[in-house]
């Protein structure tokens, strides 16, 4: 293999305290904390041409309520946390990806400007989540033009400002997938039908209510997408009961592959920071501090996917911490590790240390396949339950469910793996 | 080392990528290809599929004082068979001793090889090991042995277990031994249709792509191909139309054999896999059903593949739901670990299986035609050879005089695809000196801009995504275009408009 982490005289080098990986919400909010707070030098690396991450595509109102206490369309809360940043004192460098490692906290970088090695005292991941594409769901059929994620169709639309086809069959039926059929409004194109697999649609209420009155849209629950077809674009796709096993043909020229998200985690693999083998973000204690001295995560690599306010409010966390590193205060060695029993899929963070702050938030995040009324939340350690409690509100398929921190209370932090699970 | 332009870059000159027209006579006659004909004058010889057998037979005998065309039914060249295969330069250990298959795969081996070196086709020399999961595999590796030193290979080592662990680490529990096949190499077989194609335009060969052949009206001293898209002058044919040529060969009046399109789906794994397995790992060939092999890729990925499943329709590139569980079921217990990876994409090729077990290479000097068919998977690898050959047989029929010309160019410099050598996006130097290959436009295969601008400028622009996929790698990654897609369709489309091909453009992208 090729050295492409040697400097040569066309490569430059510059380097920051801290270099943030990521200039969606998590990592401008954290550029901006650190900034702030004295950090000598912030650097924020983005690989798109414009900082400001998912948001930016999301043309509608309805973020900024957590953290900035306004309640704006997502362009316009991009700008604000790009403004921030700038403001603070911090670098935001776009159309610069960081591709491969060149030491424990140094980076190559690739940019118009050229190939820069960033070496920084400290790296804060805040890569984001994306949506798992067609292959990796297994869906076969033809090779039909007319399939895209929610994050494509959102870019095509509200970026681009370019057009999809008339009628889609949305895969989803979860907050994304209401989102992908307002951008398939705006676009021109009919929502024909929703699928789900998840068997209530009741669990989604809050916005199936006004999702059938408003967009009508029908969803199909207990549904799946067993085909897609159609050459060169689709024509229709097969969808199976799951309950009775029978298939039907539903006829649509655009079929949106919604939710299903995976961390972009390549670079925290790259570095051989331990993964959480269920959500397959790196693996975090309460602050944020990943297994490699130096490198932290926040936002939406760590709980794929919560909302932005949420992952601005890790990057807000996560600054402390890093600035804490830097100034020479050494983690807490061990801790306890959270995991989660079915129907829960993954818990972040995933690790308690002693001494440790609170998660950001004061919040533990989780993600069900099933939902839950009222679910009461159960905590084993060492053989006994050390925390009981319910929470009033449902536990849903499709977002994060969030509870209050104070569960980790009777938790010892130098004992045991403590297990997390559901009780209806 | 060559000094040739960049394949990405337009030479002066640069030969001309006939558009469909009406009337497709060999127009446009171009500076590079010394033996163009005039305006009424046919062609000296016609290739029927630019594939990769296509490519590498119009190359050949566009390095002679002849007029040469290739044709193909789709818009761009490889979109049939060569596209969609294992992409292993394959040393002809296993092929049938004696047969013309086997000669041609062992000497295009070594043809293909350095004309990859020459051109930059991306090439890993990783090597394979059949893998015997049972008694009775074990008792045919001995048989595979005395095959390969037939077949001129002589390289292969039985090893026991622990051997094969040692190489495999990650293979699944039950292996009892294998057979080293250390020549065994992958290539792209993108790049290499591409080189092929491009050096015989460059040649002079004119590319008529969109056309596809109807009938054939043999006359004296010329045939007309009637295509889709106009009739087409020539004195001779070559069929190497793949998954095609037996329905070609019936225009000649012939019925010799029929062509099943047999469908393999291919699942690929994400480049974070590529740790798993760094060699191909094949499966012993023996009587119970077929096995599949995993095999890293040039690009960084594994792959897993192929089914076999025979078709009527010859142009059913789908995937099924049976082929996917099949190869779920396979991959399981070749490489359990994979399984926890993510699949980036699903593929299918169909190839184009005969009733016949060898490739059917014969000359009819009285029409002036000659049929390459029944190739199959191998055709990568012998292409190169079965390109000597059908010069040889068309040099023995004595109607076509041989020269060969003393002004070729050399052979393109293909754009590097391949993670073995320094890609654009890490190249400070040349990243300093043209900032396109600064600008990364996808992130997942890391395609630059540049990249993306040089494929427009080739000799054989794309005129779709799926063409501009194959050229540059663009959106064949881990996220199908969630982060690109629309930056990637936008420059497609700038790029495509100043094209003067007028070939359909692609509308959107697809996963």
């Amino acid at each position: 293999m090729t050295d492409v982490t040697t400097p040569d005289a066309h490569t430059r080098v510059v380097e920051p305290e801290v270099v943030v990986i990521g200039a969606g919400p998590a990592g401008l909010r954290a550029a901006t904390e650190l900034a702030r707070a004295g950090t000598r030098d912030v650097l924020v690396l983005e690989r798109e041409r414009e900082a400001g991450g998912i948001p930016r595509h999301s043309d509608h109102p309805g973020y900024g309520m957590r953290d900035l206490g306004r309640f704006v369309t997502g362009p316009t809360y991009a700008r604000m946390l790009r403004d921030k940043a700038t403001d603070a004192g911090a670098t935001i460098l776009t159309e610069a990806m960081a591709t491969d490692w060149a030491g424990p906290t140094s980076l190559m970088v690739t940019s118009p400007e050229g190939r820069l090695r960033v070496a920084a005292r400290a790296v804060v991941l805040a890569s984001g989540a994306r949506e798992r594409p067609r292959a990796a769901r297994a869906i076969p059929g033809d090779r039909a033009q007319g399939v895209l994620t929610t994050g494509t169709l959102q870019n095509i639309v509200h970026l681009k400002h370019g057009t999809v086809g008339k009628r889609a069959v949305v895969v989803g039926a979860e907050l994304v997938s209401w989102s992908a059929v307002l951008t398939l409004r705006h676009a021109g194109c009919r929502t024909a039908l929703m699928t789900t697999t998840h068997p209530h649609a009741e669990s989604y209420w809050l916005f199936h209510r006004p999702g059938r009155i408003v967009l009508k849209t029908p969803v199909a629950t207990r549904t799946r997408v067993t085909r897609i077809m159609g050459r060169p674009r689709v024509e229709a796709v097969e969808i199976e009961d799951l309950d009775t096993g029978q298939r039907r043909t539903v006829e649509c020229d655009t079929v949106i592959l919604t939710g299903d998200w995976i961390p972009d985690n390549e670079l925290a693999r790259a570095a051989g920071i331990t993964l959480d083998p269920s959500s397959r973000g790196p693996l975090v204690d309460t602050a944020l501090r990943t297994d490699r001295p130096g490198i932290f995560a926040a936002g939406n690599v760590l709980h794929p996917v919560d909302t932005a306010d949420i992952a601005a409010l890790d990057g807000a966390a996560v600054a402390e911490h890093v600035r804490g590193y830097l100034e020479g205060r050494q983690p807490p060695s061990a801790g306890a590790r959270l995991e989660v029993e079915a129907p829960l899929r993954w818990v972040a963070p995933g690790i308690l240390r002693p001494g440790d702050p609170a998660p950001p938030r004061r919040r533990l995040l989780l993600w069900t396949e099933e939902y839950v009324a009222v679910p009461k939340v159960v905590l084993e350690q060492d053989g006994r339950v050390v925390a009981r409690k319910r929470v009033m509100w449902p536990a849903a398929p499709g977002r994060v469910f969030r509870v209050p921190a104070d569960v980790l209370d009777s938790v010892d932090p130098r004992g045991g793996t403590v297990t997390i699970r559901l009780e209806r | 080392m060559t000094t040739a332009p960049s394949a990405g870059t337009p030479s002066a000159g640069s030969p001309s990528v006939a558009a469909p027209s009406a009337d497709a006579r060999p127009a446009g006659a171009s500076p590079v290809g010394a033996g163009r004909p005039g305006a009424d004058q046919p062609f000296d010889v016609v290739v029927v599929g630019a594939g990769i057998v296509g490519s590498a037979i119009a190359r050949t005998l566009a390095g002679y004082e002849l007029s040469v065309a290739l044709l193909d039914a789709r818009d761009d060249v490889g979109e049939g068979t060569s596209k969609a295969n294992t992409a292993i330069l394959h040393t002809g250990f296993d092929a049938k001793p004696g047969t013309l298959e086997s000669r041609l795969v062992h000497e295009g081996y070594h043809l293909l090889g350095d004309y990859a070196a020459a051109t930059g086709i991306p090439v890993e020399r990783v090597g394979a090991i059949l893998v015997a999961w049972d008694t009775e595999q074990v008792g045919n590796l001995p048989g595979l042995q005395e095959k390969a030193i037939a077949n001129g290979y002589l390289e292969t080592e039985i090893v026991g277990a622990r051997e094969v662990y040692r190489q495999l680490p990650h293979i699944g529990p039950g292996a009892l031994g294998g057979l080293t096949v250390p020549g065994e190499s992958i290539i792209c077989t993108w790049t290499t249709n591409f080189a092929l194609a491009t050096d015989a335009v460059r040649r002079g060969a004119a590319l008529l792509l969109g056309r596809r052949c109807t009938g054939a009206s043999v006359e004296d001293d010329v045939t007309v191909l009637h295509t889709s898209a106009g009739d087409v002058r020539t004195r001779w044919v070559v069929n190497a139309a793949g998954l095609g040529s037996d329905l070609i060969d019936q225009h000649f009046g012939f019925d010799r054999f029929h062509v099943t399109p047999r469908r393999g789906e291919l699942l690929v794994f994400d480049k974070q896999a590529r740790p798993l397995v760094d060699k191909i790992v094949l499966p012993v060939p023996s009587a119970v059903g077929k096995g599949v092999l995993i095999s890293p890729t040039v690009y960084g990925n594994v792959m897993l593949g192929p089914t076999a499943e025979d078709l009527t329709d010859r142009t059913d590139t789908g995937t099924s739901e049976g082929g996917l569980e099949f190869l779920l079921e396979k991959g399981k217990r070749l490489m359990p670990r994979l399984l926890e990876e993510e699949v980036t994409a699903t593929y299918a090729g169909l190839r184009a299986a005969t009733e016949f077990s060898d490739y059917v290479v014969e000359v009819d000097a009285q029409q002036r035609y000659l049929l390459a068919g029944g190739i199959r998977s191998t055709g990568l690898s012998s292409g190169m050879a079965l390109a000597e050959h059908v010069r040889e047989l068309l040099a023995d029929t004595g109607a076509l005089e041989l020269v060969p010309r003393e002004d070729l160019p050399d052979p393109p410099r293909m754009p590097n695809i391949g993670e073995a050598s320094l890609r654009p996006y890490q190249d400070a130097a040349r990243i300093a000196a043209d900032p396109a290959y600064g600008r990364i436009v996808c992130f997942c295969e890391r395609v630059t801009a540049g990249e993306i601008r040089d494929a427009f400028a080739g000799t054989i622009p794309p005129s779709t995504m799926e063409g501009l996929r194959r050229r540059t790698r663009a959106q064949n990654g881990r996220c199908q275009g969630f982060y690109c897609g629309a930056e990637v369709a936008e420059l497609f489309e700038t790029r495509a408009a100043s094209v003067p091909a007028g070939a359909p453009l692609a509308e959107g992208q697809d996963q």
